[in-house]
């Protein structure tokens, strides 16, 4: 069993007066994938984005209980919220490139963070859209706008965004739902290469897709974490009733 | 029942009511336009535009008012543009929505609601008067800023909020501040709306008369600095024509002022068709 990198303890979250998460405690391995699975509104989004504390970003959400990365509580006073999500990247359920060149969009990250070295930074920006698998498709045409990539194309350069400011964590929200089945076979693909390297945390709400690329899965219901083991057991063994009925897709 | 006129009937003279107004709105501008640039054009030479007046504009050309009024625009540009953006740039993306905003809002608002007289008195009794910049470039250009902060506050604040919420997400999420956010991705994507914005507001500016005849004075010579009186072409043709100098020379100085905001629009349309290109999809 490999070390314990991302571990929640009782989380609460609250937006406004309404209870989004109840009492999440589970823990993700380091370089292992995490499939969060459940209904649409079970809360497995607002979870994942409690990771980076994308959450501070929404007014009025309040949130109790643990968060630990690498042992510190990223919810505890003297974490830079800035500075975790250098080390936890997060990659969106819509790709959404910046308007600028493919080069800019890669090298937005190490540039937001001091680098100016241009040799550098072409090294970083192959090297990312190489592992993003991206690399055969745009190595010649790096100064086009990102906007005019496909939809598939525009994720992984999401991707290659994310590595370049080289995390130890990738955050991956529902990161196929507006993508076609070989967009998605694509990314699949790069999940089980980039696990190698780091510990990575997918939302889906395709089960197929948690059952492929996962080696836990978490399986969420109205706010509550219902079940969590390795993958296989929740898909052949699950302990609870309604893991049972929603992976053999009697609801949700 | 039988309705007194059956559907049919009613359906034409929709039609045809519908395609008088539209007529009406065209034919309209195309009268003004075709009336202006006939009673102007017989006094349209190169030598109008390059000259400077002589006996108070009734002979001569209309150089000094050209290069008076460009020099407003600049001062204008250059003060309602900053503050107007960084205003913007406040209300959309620092101010959490409430009490302040509203009251900066409704400040806003009202400020664009003020008429263009008012604000030239107050030009004149604050930067004419009060902060001694007298008649001059900089107190017309001053008083036009106030005039067309309130518009470009407002387009800039729009271009603004309209920047997808997932742009701002993805830069946070690799670990960029607020401010980097704001200056590298926000800000440059709502650019093309900000800049149409900008040339829309200086196109009303170019034509305003009562905000300048109070601060930029009615000197038809050659500016040499900041400080010195100018008279501005919608001025220029009003003092013609009201105090009966050249009723020709005020047509074709109409001509000049119609042809200056003609392609002041035609320039922000052209960079909203450039962007509209590269525009973010979702």
């Amino acid at each position: 069993m490999s070390e314990i990198e991302i571990e929640s303890r009782n989380l609460d979250l609250w937006y406004g007066s309404a209870q989004a998460l109840k009492a999440i405690t589970m823990a993700m391995p380091e370089k292992k994938v995490t499939a969060i699975i459940g209904p649409s509104g079970c809360g497995k989004s607002t979870f994942i984005r409690c990771i980076n504390r994308m959450n501070d970003l929404v007014k009025d959400c309040r949130i109790t209980g643990e968060l630990l990365f690498e042992g510190t509580n990223i919810y505890g006073n003297s974490v830079d919220a800035v500075e975790l999500r250098k080390k936890i990247g997060m990659v969106f359920q819509k790709p959404n490139p910046f308007p600028m060149s493919i080069y800019d969009n890669v090298a937005y990250g190490p540039r937001v963070h001091g680098l100016r070295n241009r040799e550098e930074l072409d090294r970083i920006v192959e090297e990312s859209l190489k592992a993003s698998a991206l690399w055969n498709e745009v190595g010649d045409i790096l100064d086009r706008s990102a906007i005019d990539l496909s939809g598939g194309q525009q994720q992984r350069l999401c991707i290659a965004r994310t590595l370049a400011v080289k995390p130890k964590v990738i955050l991956f929200d529902e990161p196929c739902s507006a993508l076609d089945p070989i967009s998605t076979a694509k990314i699949e693909d790069l999940i089980n290469t980039l696990k190698h390297d780091y510990t990575i945390v997918i939302v889906t709400h395709n089960m197929q897709q948690a059952a492929r690329v996962s080696d836990h899965t978490a399986f969420f219901l109205l706010g509550e974490l219902v079940e969590f083991g390795k993958t296989k057991q929740i898909f052949e063994l699950p302990e609870k009733k309604s893991t049972e009925d929603y992976t053999t897709g009697r609801f949700g | 029942m039988t309705p007194l006129i059956s559907p049919s009937t009613s359906n034409r003279a929709a039609k045809v009511m519908l395609w008088v107004s539209a007529s009406i709105s065209i034919l309209t501008l195309l009268f003004i336009l075709g009336y202006i640039v006939v009673q102007g054009l017989s006094v349209l030479t190169l030598s109008f535009l390059l000259e400077s007046p002589r006996l108070s504009g009734a002979e001569g050309g209309i150089l000094p008012a050209i290069v008076g009024t460009f020099c407003l625009m600049l001062v204008t540009l250059l003060s309602a543009v900053p503050i107007g953006i960084g205003a913007a740039i406040y209300l959309a993306e620092y101010a959490h929505e409430g009490a302040v905003t509203r009251i900066i809002s409704f400040g806003v608002e009202c400020l664009a609601g003020i008429p263009s007289i008012v604000i030239g008195l107050f030009g004149y009794a604050f930067l004419a008067i009060y902060l001694g910049f007298g008649f001059s470039i900089l107190s017309g250009g001053l008083a036009l800023m106030f005039m067309i902060l309130p518009w470009i506050v407002r387009v800039s604040e729009e271009s603004l909020k309209a920047v997808p919420g997932g742009l701002r997400e993805a830069s946070f999420a690799l670990g960029a501040t607020k401010w980097q956010t704001v200056s590298r991705v926000v800000l440059p994507t709502a650019i093309p709306g900000i800049t149409t914005g900008v040339i829309l507001g200086i196109g009303k500016a170019i034509g305003e008369t009562a905000v300048i005849m109070f601060t930029a004075g009615s000197s038809l010579l050659m500016p040499t600095s900041l400080f010195d009186p100018v008279r501005a072409l919608p001025y220029h043709l009003y003092i013609l024509a009201s105090e009966g100098i050249s009723d020709k020379m005020a047509y074709g100085s109409s001509v000049v002022l119609l042809v200056m905001v003609l392609v002041i629009n035609l320039a922000a349309v052209a960079i909203q068709r450039h962007y509209g290109r590269h525009h973010v999809r979702n």
